[in-house]
């Protein structure tokens, strides 16, 4: 299960990666693994603004139906717009061509607050 | 590459083992479309002696097409073969076992068949007058009681199409209800074991869903149901057994916890197979039922073929309860002595006419074929027929809340994932090859690659013997031959197909160009 040590994750199986005064979120490799073939995702609109929990989407896989939260609060500046042609990519490459949206988090709120490190992520899926 | 079987002579083949269905020949069939032959048809009057009014005369002309709709124009012969074999391409429950789980795919009797035949009910036309149709009216009020005397409740309607239609029934009544209360309640609970249909049913219904955690017992987590239960919550909905299999052992604790805050009980009767005549939802606590009459009392279903969801309330739902219904008349003896009556705060028809009444007529015709007690033998042998897959295949496969479970019993193929890198989809898969219908995979969520298997009452031990058989043999191959799991199914019609690509590039029609 791969577990990138640059990234933050949520309970909800997301993951977050700060790029230069924004986030980038999507899901892990280990929910991917566990949703299996991936074939639509829906998408939260720019400009939307979340708070952390927040339902910003849906992934539809070959088995069900699940939510995608926000791992943290802020306003929505980008999605990959790529997914709706390709979810498949999500399968392939859950941490680089799959991710799902770009946060500019919200002035004076941690973006790391509530989230794991890769350590405590692995142990949380190793259970 | 060996196929797993169950031919090594030590277990005697179940009647319920499909594994010699023919097959002649393993050509793909054809489209209805590429059978089409210009101007022929499967059927025209001869000689009607009524003359022809051209189209043009008859129909305005913005409404008229430009040309004839691309329809596969075939005879009767060759359109009654093209059926005839996709009929022979398919499993059904008439062909063998179809232990998929939470779905109830229980054999029906070919007497509730018989009974759903008769002109008498079949040459009766829906708007026909109540005095023309006492016998129609008469089996709906018997099925209404019957109905009520399983689920303990008042009152009910048989208008809803299947189960989802009968969970939006539920949830309108549940509203209908706090509305002549002066309340208005947003929220709706639902465990996170529950049936897809649930939360969306909630929404549809206009109520936001709230989800509640399953303990490790696999029931309802009292300490987090307490948590959100607060005046602003509708209702929740349950179904016991749940979706584990597993029967909820605090539904009475649930049930005045729920009522406490003001809030009512829905019951998703999809499970009820399992406590026919021992337990009833009324008696639990519950305010509203459905029940799916398709999987509980033997209407052959699947594949979008006509369901019944009747709905069932306890007395306080009753006057909100869609209409018109059937309804015993006081007479005099000389009046017709059924007519149909529209309850006083009616949420209005759920359905046009009155549902889908050969449906009903199965129903009923099942229940009166059981009587009391064979409703009651249902449950016990669906139950124990559960259990014994259940205690046979334990050692085989992982049993993630191994007790005693209900009418189905949830297996997980975690380990051979992670050991050999077989999913539940393979093993689905590969009972195809062994004769029988896959069971359910997938589900409940909370289960990794989960197995759901609902043997059902109807199968034989011997049948119960061969499916077990199967899904070692299928255990085995698994560690030994892991790939030939991937390639399943071999034998069948149409191998495995690839579902993502299906999902994400459908192409639902056909275009001769």
């Amino acid at each position: 299960m791969d577990v990138p040590q640059d990234c933050r994750y949520s309970k909800d199986h997301e993951w977050v990666r700060s790029e230069g005064g924004r986030v980038r979120v999507g899901i892990t490799d280990f929910a991917q693994d566990a949703l299996g073939d991936i074939v639509f995702v829906s998408l939260p609109a720019v400009g939307t603004t979340v708070a952390a929990g927040d339902v910003i989407g849906e992934v539809e896989s070959t088995k069900s139906v699940s939510e995608l939260y926000a791992p943290v609060a802020g306003e929505v500046v980008a999605v990959n717009e790529a997914l709706a042609d390709a979810p498949e990519r999500l399968n392939q490459d859950p941490y680089g061509e799959g991710w799902v949206c770009e946060v500019v988090v919200a002035s004076g709120s941690d973006p790391t607050t509530g989230l794991m490190d890769a350590a405590s992520y692995r142990a949380l899926t190793d259970g | 590459m060996s196929r797993p079987t169950v031919d090594d002579g030590t277990v005697p083949p179940g009647g319920g083992q499909a594994g010699s269905a023919p097959l002649l020949g393993g050509a793909p069939e054809p489209t209805i479309f590429e059978l089409s032959h210009p101007g022929r048809s499967a059927w025209s009057f001869r000689t009607t002696g009524i003359p022809e009014t051209p189209l043009a005369d008859l129909i305005p002309a913005d409404q008229l097409r430009p040309e004839p709709p691309a329809l596969a124009e075939v005879s009767e012969r060759d359109l009654v073969a093209h059926v005839t074999r996709l009929t022979h391409r398919q499993f059904s429950v008439d062909l063998g076992a179809y232990p998929l789980g939470s779905c109830t795919m229980k054999y029906n009797p070919k007497v509730c068949d018989t009974v759903a035949s008769l002109p008498g009910l079949t040459a009766v036309h829906p708007s026909a007058p109540a005095s023309l149709t006492q016998g129609w009216l008469a089996l709906l009020v018997e099925l209404e009681e019957a109905l009520c005397a399983v689920t303990g409740m008042a009152a009910a309607t048989l208008q809803p199409a299947a189960g989802a239609a009968g969970e939006l029934t539920g949830l309108l009544l549940m509203r209908a209800w706090h509305r002549s209360r002066g309340e208005d309640r947003h929220k709706v609970i639902i465990p996170d074991s529950a049936h897809g249909t649930n939360p969306a049913s909630v929404t549809l219904g206009g109520y936001e869903v709230v989800t509640v955690p399953s303990d490790p017992r696999g029931c309802v987590d009292m300490r987090a149901l307490r948590t959100v239960l607060d005046g602003d919550v509708a209702g929740i909905m349950l179904t016991n057994p749940n979706t584990l299999g597993l029967f909820e052992e605090d539904i009475a604790e649930i049930a005045s916890a729920v009522h406490e805050v003001g809030g009512l009980l829905y019951y998703d009767g999809a499970n009820l197979n399992a406590i026919l005549g021992i337990v009833r939802p009324g008696d639990m606590g519950f305010d509203v039922v459905h029940l799916n009459l398709h999987k509980t009392f033997a209407t052959p279903h699947g594949g979008g073929g006509p369901g019944a969801g009747p709905v069932a309330v306890s007395e306080r739902l009753a006057p909100f309860l869609p209409g018109p219904r059937p309804v015993r008349l006081d007479g005099d003896g000389l009046e017709p002595s059924y007519g149909w009556a529209v309850p006083d705060q009616s949420i209005g028809r759920m359905h046009s006419w009155h549902g889908n009444a050969l449906v009903l007529a199965r129903a009923l015709a099942y229940i009166l074929l059981h009587g009391r007690d064979g409703l009651r033998q249902v449950a016990e042998v669906a139950v124990l027929n559960a259990n014994w897959i259940r205690h046979r295949l334990s050692g085989t496969y992982d049993v993630p809340f191994d007790r005693p479970c209900m009418h189905e019993v949830v297996l997980s193929v975690r380990d051979l994932r992670r050991e050999h890198g077989v999913r539940a989809m393979d093993v689905a898969k590969a009972m195809l090859d062994t004769g029988f219908h896959a069971p359910t995979v997938s589900f409940p969520l909370i289960v990794e690659e989960a197995l759901m298997i609902e043997p059902t009452e109807t199968e034989s031990p011997q049948t119960l013997a061969s499916l077990a058989t199967a899904l070692e043999a299928i255990a085995a191959q698994a560690r030994r031959d892991p790939d030939a799991l991937h390639a399943a199914p071999r034998t069948t019609p149409v191998g495995r197909v690839d579902e993502a690509r299906a999902a994400r590039r459908l192409i639902a029609t056909f275009d001769a160009r």
